[in-house]
């Protein structure tokens, strides 16, 4: 199908201009970071993506998963990519050497997985639970399980899951029930958990599974939950996977979409007890389960982004190929692409990428910031960014990422709604990410409960006010389009403010405020987050092509596809801010025998 | 074997659509992706092959070009050279200029083997394998597909036009890599960060004693022809009046 090639040029942009790459390889512990690597590491990943990888994706689509014998059988032609990216070492990017990992910032760790997200969705899911596992486990679990564990999980050799949902406990975990005995030196842990992402497969030699459960003497709701690794096999006195554990895949659901992501009912110990192991305190598995879901979290919203940049490679090499009727001031017959309605959807595919990849990678610097700055305060203001920002890029990234596939769709008419055409797949794939890992609705609860009333609004009230430096060195800029963007800007910074300000206003008077203007909050946050970076973007790319660069055409599309994002997209903050004013009153008001 | 000398030449990458400067003076390389030439990777693949079977100590990759060359022989270190030498210019380097300065570099390494590209894909010229060959007075090998050592002796088979001539060539020797010789291996993340501990040597050409000799002119470059729209012809005799019209026959 599609080829995918990664779009190195503007990571780069993204990583070195946007998220200032030196001031992340300057700090403690990335010193084998050097800015000049940078380029060598992204061209290096981009070429397993685009070869290796991004080929297997129609294939998994189309062959789907199983389960037979208690296993699950999943796409073959995935196990030589799996292999390469092990043997490569693409897989632990920004992981801890002591361990094994590379130990580079999670700044290009992030790049690298947009490229394995856009190059197989399905496929990426593998390895990023098993990031979001490890971080839980060197977080919480003791030296003795870190050792038993990192360096097969980091190198790739063992994979790993996340098992938190039960039929009756999806969004409310309080009501977990799957249990563990203490038992010796570790506990028999017996239950069963549903939609568990590659819960099972033979790419890794074995799986570790985080799963939580239920101590015997637990108080009820989220504060007597606890986590546990539960291997798939046992391990042998050299440490090495050995007896199976009484781990076995029941089922896999069919999906409309990441068909070949093998989302499993998960048996533990139905035989024996599963032997496992606490990782963190008793009854703190909540704690634990955070930071693999905050790790998941921006994953997923980073989904959002890798699968509409896939989409728009595919729309835009199809409107350029694809003749049809003259296009309004030409004679002949031509490609689609000289349609301007063509080219509205294919610059809001584009722009609306650009602004999602400049947020996510941006956010990544914060998180490298806040895990190595050597001030304390520094990393506290950098977590409090990257809190902030968790919901937004994981709700406006995925919720964008539902328009932007469907336009790819849009774009080729008729053969985009056949599947062989292919651009259906990535809409079909899209669809799970608003949901999986908290949805749209919880994200913005998340966003507006925790991040904006809890936090008395501190963090937004920084992020403000380094928007508004932004805007002013945009709007003292000569260049027309900075001048434009800018204008632009001011009034979405305006309405984000505004809106913020009503929700402090109002949020007392009535329960539901909060939580009716949520989703609509989020997504002004999206848009003028996006439309700030891409402001940023627009200053430093006036400022090259004044100054002189060889790249001219490169930084010119930069200056357009911010001032269409600043044209198109950040307009909509007026319609959500209207939204959010209108209060709750509409939203609430049928009885529930009305619907 | 004790060294194997590769030459890599920084070309515009291959997937880049090359466009003409509308001077005519030459190709835009300003803001577009260079890479090693496809041929040269294939040489130092080999290279790096014949080390991993143990037939080999050392493998030096080679450049002649801009400062930004060093970012090729980056790659090359990354793939599994161990050292890298880069002959820095901003000038054209024409074929036998560029011969003559890699037979500097075998005066000073001593390699049993040199491998470059069979050609670059820049220019197409295919001549500085066979000039370096003549130049250094040893037997040459062009366009191998494959490659086996004994006795102090290369067994290569070459591809011709005709099909595969199988021949045989004392050490040492040139020998230019074809398309069907290897593929070349990825690079691993672990390898680019050693790559750049390993040495990369900068010289120049006044080091060498070179003085550039031009033999060419580059009158004009020009984009290829848009291809005409073609015609539906009826039967036989339709064909060969078009093509008669045409004076093709």
């Amino acid at each position: 199908m599609s080829d995918y090639r990664a779009p190195v040029r503007d990571m780069l942009f993204a990583i070195n201009e946007l998220a200032n790459f030196e001031n992340v390889a300057a700090l403690p512990g990335y010193e084998d970071a050097s800015p000049d690597l940078v380029e060598a590491i992204i061209e290096g990943a981009a070429q397993v993506a685009g070869d290796i990888v991004a080929p297997t994706n129609w294939i998994g689509d189309q062959t789907g998963v199983r389960v037979e014998n208690d296993r699950v059988i999943a796409p073959e032609a995935f196990r030589p990519a799996y292999k390469t990216l092990v043997e490569d070492g693409w897989l632990g990017v920004s992981m801890d050497p002591e361990y094994g990992g590379q130990g580079l910032p999670s700044l290009l760790g992030i790049a690298i997985e947009e490229m394995l997200q856009s190059a197989n969705l399905a496929f990426s899911l593998c390895p990023l639970l098993t990031q979001g596992a490890i971080r839980a486990i060197e977080a919480h679990a003791s030296d003795e399980l870190k050792a038993m564990f990192l360096p097969k999980l980091i190198s790739g050799e063992w994979a790993a899951t996340m098992n938190l949902t039960e039929s009756q406990a999806g969004s409310d975990l309080s009501v977990v029930s799957s249990k563990a005995v203490p038992e010796g030196d570790h506990y028999l842990v017996t239950g069963q958990k549903i939609f568990i992402t590659w819960g099972d497969h033979d790419y890794a030699k074995n799986i570790a599974h985080l799963v939580l459960a239920r101590l015997p003497d637990a108080p009820e709701g989220v504060r007597g939950i606890s986590l546990f690794l539960v291997p798939k096999f046992q391990l042998d006195a050299d440490g090495n996977s050995g007896e199976p554990n009484d781990v076995v895949p029941i089922s896999v659901e069919h999906k409309l979409g990441i068909h070949a992501s093998p989302t499993c009912v998960m048996g533990f110990g139905n035989n024996k007890g599963s032997v496992g192991y606490l990782v963190g305190e008793p009854n703190q598995g909540l704690a634990a389960m955070f930071t693999m879901m905050n790790h998941a979290r921006l994953g997923v919203g980073l989904e959002g982004l890798a699968v509409s940049e896939r989409a728009y490679q595919k729309a835009a090499s199809y409107a350029k190929e694809r003749v049809q009727g003259a296009a309004p001031g030409h004679k002949e017959r031509g490609p689609i692409i000289r349609h301007p309605d063509v080219r509205r959807m294919l610059m809001m595919m584009r722009s609306t990428n650009e602004a999602m990849r400049a947020i996510a990678y941006v956010t990544g610097a914060d998180l490298d910031r806040h895990h190595k700055s050597p001030e304390k305060e520094d990393r506290a203001a950098a977590l409090a960014r990257v809190d902030l920002m968790t919901p937004v890029i994981k709700g406006w990234c995925t919720e964008m990422s539902q328009e932007l596939t469907s336009l790819g769709i849009q774009i080729h008419g008729g053969m985009g709604y056949v599947e062989e055409t292919g651009a259906a797949q990535f809409f079909r794939d899209a669809r799970i990410t608003t949901i999986y890992e908290g949805t749209t609705g919880i994200q913005a609860t998340d966003f507006v409960g925790r991040k904006l009333l809890r936090d008395q609004g501190k963090a937004m009230g920084l992020l403000i006010g380094e928007m508004r430096q932004t805007l002013a060195e945009a709007q003292a800029s000569t260049n027309e389009n900075v001048k434009a963007i800018a204008a632009s800007l001011a009034v979405g910074v305006d309405n984000m403010e505004e809106g913020t300000k009503w929700l402090f206003a109002n949020f007392q008077t009535d329960i539901n405020v909060p939580f009716a203007a949520a989703v609509n909050m989020l997504m002004i946050t999206g848009y003028v987050c996006g439309g700030w970076q891409m402001a940023r973007a627009a200053l430093l790319a006036s400022k090259h092509l004044d100054e002189g660069t060889d790249e001219v055409e490169f930084y010119q599309a930069k200056l357009y596809t911010a001032r269409f994002f600043a044209d198109h997209l950040l307009p909509r903050t007026l319609g959500h801010l209207a939204t959010v004013k209108a209060g709750p009153a509409s939203t609430m008001a049928m009885t529930e025998e009305m619907f | 074997m004790k060294k194997i000398m590769v030459g890599l030449k920084r070309v515009v990458d291959y997937n880049v659509r090359i466009r003409v400067k509308p001077d005519g003076s030459g190709v835009i390389t300003d803001g577009v992706k260079m890479s090693i030439n496809p041929f040269d990777e294939i040489a130092l693949e080999e290279a790096l092959r014949i080390k991993e079977r143990g037939e080999a100590e050392e493998v030096i990759a080679v450049s002649i070009g801009p400062a930004d060359a060093q970012q090729q022989l980056r790659t090359g270190l990354a793939m599994g050279a161990d050292r890298a030498i880069l002959v820095q210019t901003d000038k054209l380097v024409e074929p036998l200029d560029a011969a003559r300065t890699l037979l500097k570099l075998i005066e000073k390494e001593s390699p049993e083997l040199v491998i470059v590209g069979k050609q670059a894909i820049d220019d197409d010229n295919g001549q500085t394998g066979a000039m370096l060959a003549a130049l250094w007075d040893r037997p040459q090998g062009t366009c191998v597909s494959e490659v086996t050592f004994a006795d102090g002796k290369a067994t290569v088979t070459r591809e011709v036009d005709s099909g595969l001539e199988t021949i045989e060539v004392d050490l040492p020797a040139v020998l230019t890599a074809d398309l069907r010789l290897n593929e070349p291996r990825y690079v691993k993340l672990p390898d680019i960060m050693k790559a750049k501990r390993k040495p990369l040597e900068t010289v120049s050409l006044d080091d060498l004693g070179i003085a550039l000799d031009p033999q060419l002119e580059i009158v004009k470059t020009d984009p290829p022809a848009q291809r005409q729209k073609g015609v539906m012809v009826e039967d036989v005799d339709g064909l060969i009046s078009a093509l008669k019209d045409k004076g093709l026959l």
